[in-house]
């Protein structure tokens, strides 16, 4: 798959609460086939903290409309300054970027994404639900107010929250989800803080099911350049921007 | 029309513009981005006698202007690389060099000896500056007797176009110069990363695994064209400049400064077109400013 350096356009900047927004963004050429799992880098401009892109999961991509969808926190300089970001902006990516989670067929799937870690998990959705499995979404946030554009997963999956203060859905972290005792699920996929994901990689071997996980580990370059961004693996060190962010839990030393 | 060659004695590049070894991969990682035969060379990854795993994650900090990296020379070592990845590169219609690192004299010599028999690599760079490796690095490149005793070794069994990489962690870097000139140096380039820190108050923990590791990017540029522009009145060799350029008038400045040719690193990272941008705007320079050759304009700086 080709990687490509593109100018696009911003169409518009959802705000979901304070902290989240949407970015949708439009490609003047023709998009390349982007897969669940991959991210973008962008160029962050006139800002005098970022100095590297800034890599963000892709949310969710509509070929027909040319556009791509970034599920966004504001944390620091970078994403503040992608918040600020309106109509007729443009927005240099590098893109696509990584490898992809596994698609597998007419499997009972669950997801698991912790806080804007769930950003990946839509568009992983609609590439499960078109290949006939069924897909239940697991989304663990601090409180309600956190719990934010549920009505994007429906159309693809089952939406089950949990929230630390219990203002919304269950209470508690998302591995604690009572769903998890009642059901059984043949294939794991998470994304999000990395002690949610390494309860999810518990959860999925003690069930012996397959378990992916995105590393989001800080990277220069993205492209496998620079060699910042390695996790260890059992088969020494990897970039998680070329050989990830994708990973199975049988090749990490979790 | 302009002449943009360069001639480091026996290098002959068709421009003065080359990557930072350790920013650019083996060249593969930037075959969807650019041309690699536009430019003037490019500068593989830090190559070793053994294979590296190179330092545990985290291995970079981004700072105002710049980053910290502390990579640790991570490669599968010179076999590794003569066997795999020399087969699937030699092609380019670029001049190849592999950037040599070691833990002791003895590793900078066998690999060197390794290179110097592949055909298509005109030259190495001795790397005696790496910041981020225990052993060996820049502890040979931080004092004149142990930079000229390694490239004195390597000099023996290096037949082709021998380039030192000096370290700006050092009290006078003309010193070290004049010391691996002596040695039979064929150019230098200048300069390597300038050791630094960084550290999160939240948390109180430094920010790389390694505590320390070596600064680049633009925050650097006005130490080494300091530092390329006092080499320049010191030693009789060609300069290759690097530091922190991200553009053409960044290039431009270090060959006034006294630069023959010039690399460029830590901006691939973030444009990975960078190089071939810089190459066209060295030429619009040249055009607007009249000069018909690039060699021209190394040391070419005016007086106040």
């Amino acid at each position: 798959m080709k990687k490509l350096v593109q100018d696009f356009e911003v169409l518009h900047r959802e705000e979901l609460n304070k902290e989240h927004f949407i970015l949708v963004i439009k490609a003047f050429e023709p998009l390349p086939e982007i897969m669940p799992g991959q991210f973008v880098n962008v160029l962050v401009k006139n800002s005098t903290q970022t100095f590297l892109r800034r890599p963000l999961s892709i949310h969710f991509v509509d070929y027909e409309k040319n556009v791509i969808k970034l599920f966004i926190k504001r944390i620091g300089e970078g994403t503040n300054k992608l918040g600020t970001l309106t109509q007729g902006d443009k927005l240099n990516l590098v893109y696509p970027l990584g490898n992809q989670y596994s698609i597998p067929k007419n499997l009972k799937t669950l997801l698991i994404g912790g806080g804007c870690g769930v950003a990946p998990l839509l568009y992983l959705a609609k590439h499960l639900k078109e290949s006939g499995n069924e897909v239940t979404i697991i989304l663990g946030v601090r409180s309600s107010y956190d719990a934010v554009e549920l009505d994007a997963y429906k159309d693809y999956s089952r939406i089950l929250i949990t929230t630390e203060d219990g203002s919304l859905g269950e209470k508690g972290y998302p591995t604690q989800h009572s769903v998890l005792k009642n059901e059984h699920f043949d294939y794991a996929f998470t994304c999000g803080p990395e002690p949610m994901m390494k309860a999810v990689a518990k959860y999925a071997k003690d069930k012996d099911i397959p378990c992916e996980v995105s590393l989001e580990n800080t990277m220069a370059c993205g492209f496998g350049a620079c060699l910042c961004c390695v996790t260890k693996t059992k088969n020494g060190n990897k970039c998680v921007c070329t050989e990830g962010p994708v990973f199975n839990i049988n090749d990490l030393t979790w | 029309m302009v002449n943009l060659e360069v001639n480091l004695k026996n290098l002959n590049l068709k421009n003065p513009v080359m990557t930072a070894s350790g920013t650019f991969g083996y060249g593969e990682e930037f075959e969807d981005f650019i041309d690699i035969g536009r430019l003037g060379g490019i500068l593989v990854k830090g190559t070793t006698r053994h294979h590296r795993e190179g330092n545990p994650y985290p291995r970079m900090a981004e700072t105002p202007s710049g980053m910290l990296n502390a990579v640790g020379l991570q490669n599968k070592g010179v076999e590794n690389f003569c066997k795999d990845i020399y087969p699937r590169i030699k092609h380019y219609n670029t001049n190849i060099l592999v950037n040599v690192s070691g833990s002791t004299i003895e590793d900078y010599v066998e690999t060197a000896q390794m290179i110097n028999d592949l055909e298509h690599i005109p030259a190495i760079e001795l790397n005696i500056s790496c910041p981020n490796v225990k052993e060996g690095g820049m502890a040979f490149g931080t004092s004149c007797t142990s930079a000229a005793s390694v490239v004195k070794e390597v000099r023996k069994v290096y037949k082709k176009h021998l380039m030192v990489k000096l370290s700006p962690n050092v009290t006078d870097i003309t010193e070290i110069a004049k010391a691996v000139e002596t040695e039979g140096a064929d150019s230098v380039s200048l300069i390597n990363t300038l050791l630094g820190m960084a550290i999160d108050a939240e948390t109180r923990k430094p920010l790389l695994s390694t505590i320390t590791g070596g600064l680049s990017g633009p925050c650097v540029k006005p130490i080494a064209l300091r530092m390329v522009w006092q080499v320049f009145r010191a030693v009789n060799i060609p300069i290759v400049g690097l530091g922190g350029i991200m553009n053409a008038r960044d290039a431009i400045e270090f060959i006034l400064a006294g630069a023959s040719a010039i690399q460029i690193g830590t901006a691939n990272f973030i444009d990975p077109q960078v190089t071939v941008k810089v190459v066209e705007g060295i030429q619009e320079y040249m055009i607007r400013h009249k000069v018909h050759n690039i060699s021209d304009l190394t040391g070419a700086l005016a007086n106040q």
